[in-house]
């Protein structure tokens, strides 16, 4: 996971509660803790509360309730300057009438470093982001993505242990976005500074962190790395907010040690891992991710249950094959075989068997 | 990081045209540049034609009365166009010497005089030359008034002598040509003359030419009688043969028969000029009967007035303007009694310098209040500051003259709470710190309105940027706001500092002496002392003051900084 330095927590979030209009809670009951050095991202759909976490950790808005702790101490009255918090803002915020390097010197004059450290300083900055031929530019007369990079040097010149990006590459166009999601994660890791990252790009999530929050109003649903959050959800919102999933509706009815078997409303039986269910009779959503259906008898575990499905459509992707079925009532239930050579391209109408290895399939919640 | 190239090249070289393509063709075949140009031709045809009302409406209500103000305040022609001939006789006369000037000067300005004093355009003539030499005033009103007793004379001695010139038909018919040659040049001169001195064109039809032979041989009285019979004309419309003309003519025949060499002429006009050269009429020399009228006239004051601003185009009413005069001597000083109008320059300017900065002062933070209050808020907000606007000038002002006063609202309250003795109330108004506060009142709006446009488009992340970058609120807002904000301050001040240099209605109310401006000298020469040459030379260099601060400003802010919205 993180490369933790030290086993104690760098940031704590502690039963922290913020409303705006004293009506609605926007955050509920928020706890996080991460090591120093780590890469955290929170993820969610518009309106979870991303935002307001990120700015009352940066001490723009003040919790309602509940504690926030910064290397061990609590910076519930700390004011914003003297928390020493990197931030990029999401439009990038460049002073106009400044140029990159009196942008990139405006944190450590307010520090009162002397010239020529900061002179220094500022030229190591705008090294890190590869833009030091253009410290005599104002921001108006460069490209998003230029101006991107400058506000990152200018959230890392000062040196902060913790920096806080708000959909720092939300304006920028893909081939963009994924460049400067590599050199983020880069810098982060050589420099060793812990950083919440948020967003609502979730490919951005699953590569960049070393952890990612699932937020849904106002709460965390997981906190997990990328792995364990794709292959392992916890609960049914975040298998369906992460990647493509196949869902089927049904009934537990048998769960022992770690498995459980489960009737679908077809009437079909399939074996699954229960995460969130405990008794026998409950409702359930299985899921099962695409790519890891079968429709190879011979790859599945001897004896293992299968299912009877009708082709309805089937796409060519390229890489892959995007096949839809019908199964057990649910014509949206797909899946995706790689473009190998022995790989069959199944036409519309045709009757075939799928399968799933059992630790693939996890029963949760309805 | 081996991407980070492709957004760099957006900084590189734009690509070049191939070099060896000659020029460039159209579908069609034309250059491709001509083709353009003939298409955005039609275009800007258009557009011309939209705003053309607009451009004649300016060009009309405001091009042309500036030019004309300031033509105004340098055109001088009074002089000339009143005392054509005493100017033209003044020119050789030579002021250094001491002595008053010739005989033919003074009889050169007994005609014009006597002219004007006719058109009754001396007056003016006087009030001109007021401005320059005090006195000029009334001595040209009082000789007006004196100068026809002379040629008064002349005619009863004329017409007792030759009772026949007691009758306009006998005139005529000894002036005019008739079958006869006549002088039309003498005709047009005159009628120049007499268009110019009533400022208008003397071109009516009229039913006489001056005879070219009485006017070899009497010049003087062909003159007189030609200018008597133009103006009766154009401005009595009456005809010459039926009226007898001025005295001035017989004045002029009289003292020429004296002289004259009546020989080349026959028949009844001859007869007639023999009969008149027997009168009996001593003519006392012009400088006397100047001098009888006013003694003024035999000091050499009156005539280097006239010469020294005798000129069609003067400095005149930019040196009054400065507080100079142009002498005989030269350029000095005015009187120092006389010398209001620098310090009502300097007052002006220090005075609009200050309702600028205290609109500064008092805007900012209502603009800054506009931009950030909540929606709801602003509107509230901002209806408090538009409402001056609803509300008459003079209402605004007047209320001001109600508070501020001695016996007034803020004097009393003083009073009552016993901060103030009542003995010792505060002056308030009629000063300069009654035309500051009232103005600044006033003049708020247009400094709260360009600044809140420029306020509004500064987002606050960027204060939360420069927070998070470790700043405390006031550096957050002096380093990165208040800059950002400058534009607004730039486009408030112009607008304040102009509006208030040529303010008139406010420091009028509420300036009493002190407190005016040299817009109010402007509008007293414009409507009671009727100098218009001095008001546009003061309303010129009150333009040129603008255009020097504009462009001052303009190199040290730089105007593309101003932002109105
Ligand atoms: N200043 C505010 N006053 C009142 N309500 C607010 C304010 N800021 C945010 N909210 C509300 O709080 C909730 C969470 O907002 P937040 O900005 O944290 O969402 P987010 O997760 O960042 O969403 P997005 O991904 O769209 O940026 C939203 O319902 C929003 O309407
Ligand atoms: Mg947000």
């Amino acid at each position: 996971m993180a490369n933790t330095s030290t086993d104690a927590a760098f940031v704590e979030f502690e039963r922290v509660q913020k409303s705006y209009d004293g009506v609605n809670l926007v955050v509920k009951d928020l706890n996080l803790s991460m090591p120093r050095g780590e890469f955290l991202t929170m993820l969610g759909p518009s309106g979870s509360g991303k935002t307001t976490c990120l700015m009352m950790l940066a001490g723009f808005e003040t919790a309602t309730h509940g504690d926030i702790r910064l290397g061990g101490t609590s910076i519930n009255n700390i004011p914003p300057h003297k928390r020493g918090i990197g931030m990029v803002f999401q439009n990038y915020a460049l002073f106009p009438h400044m140029t990159v390097a009196e942008n990139l010197a405006f944190p450590l004059e307010v520090r009162k470093i002397g010239k020529t450290t900061r002179e220094e300083k500022i030229h190591r900055a705008l090294g890190m982001v590869q833009m030091n031929d253009f410290a005599g530019r104002r921001p108006t007369q460069l490209s998003g993505g230029q101006q991107q990079r400058i506000a990152l040097a200018r959230a890392l010149v000062f040196e902060p242990e913790l920096v806080l990006m708000d959909e720092p590459l939300g304006a920028l166009d893909k081939q963009l976005r994924e460049t400067l999601q590599f050199e983020i994660t880069k810098l982060a890791h050589d420099l060793g500074i812990t950083v919440v990252y948020v967003t609502h790009d979730q490919t951005e999530a699953l590569t960049m962190s070393d952890r990612v929050a699932v937020f849904e109003n106002g709460r965390i649903q997981q906190l997990a790395p990328p792995d364990q959050l794709y292959e392992k959800p916890e609960n049914s919102f975040v298998a369906q907010f992460i990647g493509e999933n196949n869902t089927l509706m049904g009934e537990i009815k048998e769960i022992s040690n770690g498995t459980a078997v489960v009737q679908l409303d077809g009437g079909d039986l399939i074996d699954a891992v229960p995460v969130n269910v405990t008794k026998v009779g409950e409702r359930t959503r299985v899921s099962i991710r695409p790519e890891r259906v079968e429709m190879n008898k011979d790859r599945l575990m001897p004896g293992a249950k299968t299912l009877k499905a009708e082709v309805l459509e089937f796409i060519y992707m390229g890489d892959i094959f995007r096949t839809r079925l019908r199964v057990a009532g649910s014509d949206d239930f797909v899946i995706k075989t790689r473009n190998a050579p022995d790989q069959a391209r199944l036409t519309p109408g045709t009757q075939i068997e799928i399968g799933w290895l059992p630790e693939d399939c996890r029963a949760l919640d309805a | 990081m081996s991407n980070a190239k492709d957004d760099d090249a957006v900084a590189g070289p734009v690509p070049v045209a191939p070099v060896d393509a000659g020029p460039v063709l159209a579908a069609d075949g034309t250059p491709l540049k001509r083709s353009l140009s003939r298409a955005l031709r039609r275009q800007k045809g258009r557009a011309l034609l939209l705003i053309a009302p607009l451009l004649i409406f300016v060009l009309v209500t405001f091009i042309i009365p500036i030019g004309s103000m300031l033509f105004r305040s340098v055109e001088n022609d009074i002089v000339a166009n009143t005392l054509p001939y005493t100017v033209q006789e003044l020119a050789s006369w030579d002021a250094e010497t001491g002595e008053i000037p010739s005989e033919d000067v003074f009889k050169a300005m007994y005609d014009d005089l006597f002219l004007s004093a006719e058109a009754k355009r001396h007056t003016r003539l006087g009030s001109r030359l007021n401005y320059e030499q005090t006195g000029m005033s009334s001595l040209f009103r009082q000789s007006g008034r004196g100068i026809d007793d002379l040629a008064g004379d002349a005619e009863d001695a004329l017409e007792d002598a030759v009772p026949a010139f007691g009758d306009g038909e006998t005139w005529y018919a000894l002036m005019n040509a008739g079958a006869g040659e006549g002088n039309t040049s003498l005709l047009s001169n005159v009628r120049g003359r007499i268009g110019r001195l009533n400022d208008g064109l003397a071109s009516a039809d009229m039913d006489f030419v001056p005879s070219a032979e009485i006017a070899a041989v009497l010049p003087r009285t062909a003159r007189t009688y030609t200018e008597w019979a133009v103006y009766t004309v154009t401005e009595d419309e009456r005809v010459p043969a039926d009226n007898d003309p001025w005295e001035l003519v017989s004045l002029a025949l009289v003292e020429e028969l004296k002289t004259a060499d009546l020989s080349g002429l026959s028949g009844d006009q001859a007869a007639l000029l023999r009969q008149a050269q027997a009168v009996e009429f001593d003519i006392p020399p012009y400088s006397e009967t100047f001098a009888e009228i006013d003694d003024e006239w035999v000091t050499i004051i009156p005539w280097e007035t006239i010469q020294t601003h005798s000129s069609k185009y003067t400095a005149g009413y930019f040196l009054n303007a400065i507080d100079a005069q142009k002498t005989p001597d030269g350029y000095e000083w005015q009187p120092e009694e006389k010398q209001i109008l620098l310090t009502l320059f300097g007052r002006t300017l220090f005075m609009s310098l200050m309702i600028t900065g205290s609109c500064i002062l008092l805007g900012y933070p209502v603009a800054w209040l506009l931009a950030n209050l909540p929606a709801s808020k602003a509107n509230l907000l901002m209806i408090l500051v538009l409402l001056p606007f609803w509300t008459s000038l003079l209402v605004r002002t007047s209320a001001w003259k109600v508070m501020l006063q001695s016996q007034g609202v803020i004097n009393d309250v003083l009073v009552w709470i016993g901060l103030v003795d009542d003995a010792n109330r505060f002056v308030m108004i009629n000063n300069q710190f009654g035309t500051i506060v009232a103005m600044t009142h006033i003049l708020l709006p247009f400094m709260i309105l360009p600044m809140y446009s420029v306020m509004q488009t500064v987002p606050p992340t960027y204060l939360r940027a420069a927070k998070s970058l470790g700043a405390t609120n006031w550096t957050a807002f002096w380093r990165v706001y208040f800059p950002q904000s400058v534009p607004g301050i730039g486009a408030g001040s112009i607008l304040v500092f102009i509006l208030s240099i040529g303010y008139y209605i406010t420091p009028e109310i509420v300036g009493g002496t002190t407190g005016v401006f040299i817009s109010n000298r402007i509008a007293y020469h414009i409507s009671s002392s009727l100098n218009w040459g001095l008001a546009a030379a003061l309303g010129s260099i009150l333009l040129v003051v603008v255009l020097v601060l504009y462009w001052c400003y303009d190199r040290i802010v730089g105007i593309d900084n101003v932002k109105l919205g």
